[in-house]
């Protein structure tokens, strides 16, 4: 049975484009930003640090004689590469699994969920702001870190690496989605189960080591992490100057990830919503 | 003749209850009342029904923990009704619940906002994902804020810098800047100095008049009941207990005595066998009732 109309008199509002109602929140985070430029400075800062203090591992080698000239810069160049792609990764991480968590923190979340925005636009702009901000501050990393070592990109590919950046971009988001439920479902420990989430893609995903160096068992699950394939296309890009058709079984990869993750997340994360509103899990304080 | 579809808000034999069966978190039957019984849940809605007439104010009165909370959430769609009804302006707020949450806003007792965002930040965000432009916001802003006797230069601060009213008049010209047909105001003068308390009243009887606006006011300030509502409900262990004008309910336990001499919190006493200060269970009260 269809239900009766709303009172000529009592229109239901036109909402906006989908896009414009996602950039609301990519506008909100853009201010929360600012406000927090101190904690922005903090993760700066250590993200600087992190990639120096790996990096040097490197020249260390080179020092100590255990690798040559040529391995120490190959070494260089992988640990650069795997520390920034790293703090792009964890900040869109962050940025997204952390939707729920945002609100409650902020007090917002019964305001946020009961706006007239699909979930999945609302998501939307969470992970294009995550994206953005991250970019931001990677090429920030990167910029100041990068003068510290002698490095030889002139061969890297960098169509082929941004063409990586891009598709690898939306099976993290898709499984930032699927972390981001967990703040739903456990308010007191939801946020540290995600963490969880990032710690484990790290181990396996060959940021700062190649995946064979992993016993069997841990190797199995750097397969199913996109993370695997977006570090292996970006260094065949960057350091052996691979292009866009050469890394094409990377970029296959990541397109089947995000086939997959995006969806797939946005229905856990409804499914999960609507859980939690069965239970009463939407409230301010966890 | 009234159909369901000019009613903006009408309720009906709804029902919410917390806790009870199986944690699966803890993989063990949910502890009720200190012991793993597993098989209680609380009930903390219990079969209300009543309905908002149209440009009309109606209060809910209770104790903390008596399910005003909980009955404002299902109403926002935050929170999934076990049984029952709830349909604004025809729209049930479950199978339909984007098209009610763009006919309705809400005011909470605590103001809920980005603290370190400003009060035109905020309003900004909110009333763009209620479809409002930056422009539209930009423009109803100064005169909502005005109007609640809010002053314009503080509007630019952080919301932490801004006092407990300040804060919850910005609350409030959040809720009105969307044009809501049905208002939910959840306890909007709680904690409110008194001249705040006085503008935030002025501001809702003014929108009432002027506005289409029906609003349901949840409070447990008798006062504030009497002054706003048209009509107000008594709720109590999640039920609704007695509902009428001031006149009727002050009717219903006079019993001869003269009605100016009978006060809001004797009616609620009388009714409810409570009193308005003391919370309701304390299973109630954790449920977020």
């Amino acid at each position: 049975m269809t239900s009766p109309a709303t009172p000529r008199d009592i229109a239901i509002p036109p909402m906006p484009g989908r896009f414009i109602l996602a950039w609301a929140f990519v506008e909100r985070q853009t201010n929360l930003w600012k406000r927090y430029w101190a904690w922005e400075l903090v993760w700066l800062v250590y993200g600087v640090v992190n990639t120096l203090a790996i990096t040097f591992i490197a020249e260390q080698a080179g020092q100590q004689g255990i690798a040559s000239e040529e391995d120490v810069r190959y070494l260089v160049l992988f640990l650069l590469i795997g520390t920034l792609v790293w703090a792009y990764l964890s900040a869109v991480l962050d940025d997204i699994s952390l939707v729920i968590t945002w609100e409650r923190w902020e007090g917002t979340i019964e305001h946020t969920l009961m706006a007239p925005v699909q979930r999945w636009v609302h998501l939307s702009g969470m992970a294009l702001f995550g994206v953005l901000h991250a970019i931001v501050r990677t090429l920030l990393i990167f910029a100041i870190a990068a003068p510290f070592f002698t490095i030889d990109i002139g061969d890297a590919d960098w169509a082929a690496a941004a063409a990586v950046v891009l598709a690898g971009s939306f099976p993290i988001a898709g499984l930032a989605i699927l972390a981001g439920v967990l703040p739903m479902l456990y308010p007191e420990r939801g946020t540290q189960m995600s963490f969880m989430v990032q710690a484990l893609v790290l181990l396996v995903s060959g940021v700062y080591y190649e995946v064979d160096v992993l016993p069997p068992w841990l190797q199995a699950f750097s397969y199913i992490s996109p993370a695997t394939y977006i570090l292996d296309g970006i260094r065949a890009a960057i350091i052996d100057g691979e292009n866009v058709t050469e890394i094409w079984r990377e970029l296959a990869a990541l397109a089947a990830f995000g086939a997959v993750l995006i969806p797939g997340g946005m229905v856990v994360f409804a499914i999960a919503e609507r859980w939690a509103k069965k239970t009463g899990r939407l409230k301010r304080q966890g | 003749m009234i159909t369901r579809n000019d009613t903006p808000l009408d309720v009906r034999h709804v029902m919410k209850s917390f806790g009870g069966g199986f944690d699966m978190r803890r993989l063990l039957p949910r502890r009720v009342n200190g012991s793993r019984d597993g098989n209680e849940p609380r009930r903390v809605v219990d079969d209300v029904s009543f309905h908002i007439r149209r440009g009309e104010i109606f209060g809910v009165i209770g104790a903390n923990g008596s399910g005003k909370s909980t009955l404002i959430r299902m109403i926002s769609t935050l929170l999934l009704p076990d049984a029952g009804d709830i349909r604004i302006f025809g729209h049930d707020v479950v199978a339909e619940s984007m098209k009610v949450r763009a006919l309705i806003n809400r005011v909470s007792a605590d103001p809920s906002f980005f603290r370190n965002m400003t009060a035109v930040e905020n309003l900004l965000f909110f009333g763009r994902v209620y479809g409002l432009t930056p422009g539209e916001v930009k423009q109803r802003t100064p005169e909502i804020l005005a109007r609640l006797g809010f002053e314009w230069d503080r509007a630019i601060e952080p919301m932490s810098h801004l006092s407990r009213g300040q804060q919850q008049k910005v609350a409030v010209a959040r809720s009105f800047l969307t044009s809501p047909v049905l208002m939910l105001l959840d306890e909007p003068t709680t904690g409110l100095d008194p001249r705040s308390k006085r503008d935030v009243q002025a501001f809702i009887r003014e929108v009432q008049r002027e506005h289409d606006a029906s609003i349901l006011l949840t409070t447990h300030d008798m006062e504030e009941a009497e002054l706003l509502c048209d009509r107000i409900s008594f709720l109590s262990g999640g039920k609704i207990v007695a509902e009428g004008t001031p006149v009727e309910l002050r009717r219903m336990v006079a019993r001869g005595r003269p009605m100016d001499d009978i006060s809001m919190e004797t009616v609620f006493m009388e009714l409810t066998g409570r009193d308005l200060a003391e919370d309701e269970a304390p299973q109630e009260a954790a449920a977020g009732a």
